[in-house]
């Protein structure tokens, strides 16, 4: 399972690195692999506002839809148009090319609520057991 | 297998005409006409009849083999329901007769119909009344939030969120959100129940509705729902029973009396009415006292001399939700079910339900792992976890079940179990049936550990091999052309 450091993490298997004022947003090589191959992705439209832990996205793989919660709250400055043509770019790089969306943070506060590497390595094997 | 559009010959056909005695007509103006040929497959008779004979014979339904999908309740059912929604004082009936005038003493049989499946389902549930219109138990939902939404507006109250299990039937938070209410999944503990601490945070003046499918997806009964229904009403909440899996519970418990105030029937799984590929399906939907008055029209009510009719005077009504009364022909076959088994019957289908799933729970469970190891009602879940290491996943078992001719179980559902196989076997599958499917499991099971490619190739008997679910997702071809066959 990759699990990459200096990225914050959400329960729901999201992950943002943070650059700045700037979070790049998407989900975890564990959420792309529970799902399998993932066939569609409805992202957010630039300039919408997104709150910490509310909906922000779906993502449908050959299993399921499910939904994406926002590992922050800020504005979306950019949308991964990739992902509209080639949803496999999530499957193949969770954390590069198949990344979501970036935002502007607006509450710097709520990194606090996001797991480090180790902690969310911590809870996805929790999970396993 | 060619399209029969592949199967066209100029100039075939499949009927002879005499020679015509009427003289030619005008022909139609210019405007009118079509620019080009009809795309029309030219075929005799026969060509039709081996066309759509045989591919008749490439369907796969309960009436031809097992089909243990879990939370649907594809059982079995009976043909003489079938005869009785085709007698043609039934089947010939215009539906808006009983609108015209005098025209309803016209159609007091279908009306008593109607009205007396309320009862019964009243009687069957512990609610005061019923809505027989909704089309489908997803429909009935809806109508349900609905009635929720009125009776909360009819009180002055303003509430927001509708709380949901994640053990839910996936259209519980969906009927939610398109009511217009903001949808919170309560998380399920490791005893396999809904999460009541973390439900209990979620108590507040602005619940307007607590959801619950019972039994849930896990095919497990909470016994703590008088608690989680008093917790809710003291907070001013309404409570929801999804009946979907009421095939669980007939006659053994009743909504009504454990604390729902809302809630619908899939009376095309319980009832035995015929349902998947998107046929009629019928979500009655029964209420109790809080919420009669705001009952979808019509009302079909009995008059003091006996006789029936329809009553669309409810000023506090949520209005139409579906045309004339609901899939009519659904709902009296479900009639006839229901009085056919009585109430002796009814207990002992449920019962039966119960006792096949615990038999596939317990005859699997040394080959499967079992996420919530506890007696289930209807249906139970397996995981295939263990089969997962050796690069055999649900899907895959499910492909192998239909070589050995059974329709696969539901997988990869529930959300919150991985690699989900969702078994419902129903009362109407004999035992041998159900040990022809396990002994197919615990093949796959064996088969898993000594060699998983034999099961990662399935189907290989079927007219059709595996499908590239993911290219047919991505890049579905939609478009059959066929300006090739038939030149301008």
């Amino acid at each position: 399972m990759d699990i990459p450091k200096n990225i914050f993490y959400t329960k729901d298997h999201e992950w943002a690195r943070i650059d700045g004022k700037t979070a790049y947003i998407g989900i975890t090589d564990y959420a792309q692999s529970s799902l399998g191959d993932i066939t569609f992705v409805e992202l957010p439209k630039i300039g919408e506002e997104l709150k910490q832990s509310k909906y922000c996205a779906t993502v449908e793989s050959v299993k399921a839809a499910s939904e994406v919660y926002a590992p922050l709250s800020g504005k979306v400055t950019s949308i991964n148009t990739q992902l509209a043509a080639h949803p496999e770019l999530i499957n193949q790089s969770a954390y590069e090319k198949g990344y979501f969306f970036s935002l502007q943070i607006s509450n710097e506060a709520e990194k606090a609520n996001l797991m480090d590497a180790s902690a969310y390595q911590r809870y996805v094997e929790g999970l396993a057991k | 297998m060619k399209l029969i559009f592949e199967k066209h010959k100029e100039g075939r056909r499949g009927f002879s005409y005499g020679d015509c005695d009427v003289g030619k007509a005008k022909p139609l103006a210019e405007k009118y006409c079509r620019k080009r040929q009809a795309h029309l497959a030219c075929l005799s008779e026969l060509d039709v009849i081996r066309h759509y004979t045989n591919l008749s014979r490439l369907n796969y339904s309960v009436d031809t083999n097992f089909y243990p999908l879990g939370s649907c309740t594809m059982k079995y059912n009976p043909k003489f329901c079938e005869q009785i929604a085709s007698l043609d004082g039934f089947s010939q009936l215009h539906p808006l007769l009983p609108q015209l005038s005098g025209g309803g003493m016209l159609a007091q049989g279908s009306l008593e119909v109607l009205y007396e499946s309320e009862k019964l389902l009243c009687e069957i549930t512990g609610m005061s009344a019923f809505t027989m219109q909704p089309l489908a138990g997803a429909h009935g939902e809806l109508t349900g939030v609905m009635l929720i939404a009125a009776y909360h507006k009819n009180k002055g109250s303003r509430r927001k969120y509708v709380i949901v299990p994640d053990s839910s039937h996936g259209t519980n938070p969906s009927s939610a959100a398109i009511a217009g209410y903001e949808v919170v999944v309560i998380p399920t503990g490791s005893d396999g129940y809904m999460d009541l601490v973390e439900y209990k945070k979620h108590l507040t003046e602005e619940l307007a509705a607590v959801m619950l499918t019972c039994p849930d997806t896990l095919g497990i009964f909470n016994p703590r729902i008088k608690e989680i229904a008093d917790l809710a009403h003291a907070c001013g909440a309404l409570m929801y029973y999804d009946g979907a899996n009421l095939n669980a519970m007939l006659g053994k418990c009743r909504p009504g009396d454990i604390g729902f105030d809302v809630m619908h029937i899939n009376l095309h799984k319980t009832f035995a009415t015929p349902h998947g590929g998107g046929g009629p399906g019928a979500g009655p939907v029964g209420v109790n006292e809080k919420l009669i008055e705001f009952l979808p029209i019509s009302r079909v009510i009995r008059r003091a001399d006996g006789t029936f009719a329809l009553d669309y005077h409810q000023p506090k009504s949520i209005g139409y939700i579906a045309p004339f009364y609901g899939n009519f022909g659904v709902i009296l076959k479900a009639y006839a079910y229901i009085l056919h088994l009585g109430r002796e019957g009814l207990i002992k289908a449920a019962e039966i339900a119960v006792l096949n799933a615990n038999y596939c729970q317990a005859k699997l469970k040394k080959y499967y792992d079992l996420p919530f190891n506890k007696t289930c009602m209807h249906e139970c879940v397996f995981s295939a976890s263990r089969q997962a290491k050796n690069g055999v996943h649900a899907l895959d078992i499910a492909k192998y079940l239909i070589d050995r001719g059974f329709h696969p179980p539901t997988i990869y559902f529930p959300l919150i179990v991985k690699e989900a196989l969702m078994i419902e076997p129903t009362e109407t599958e004999s035992k041998e049936t159900i040990d022809a499917f396990i002994e197919a499991m615990i093949e796959i099971a064996r088969l898993a550990e000594e060699n998983p490619s034999a099961v990662t190739a399935a189907p290989l008997r079927m007219p059709i091999k595996r499908l590239d679910e993911v290219r047919a997702a991505r890049q579905p071809d939609l478009n059959w052309k066929p300006l090739a066959l038939f030149p301008d």
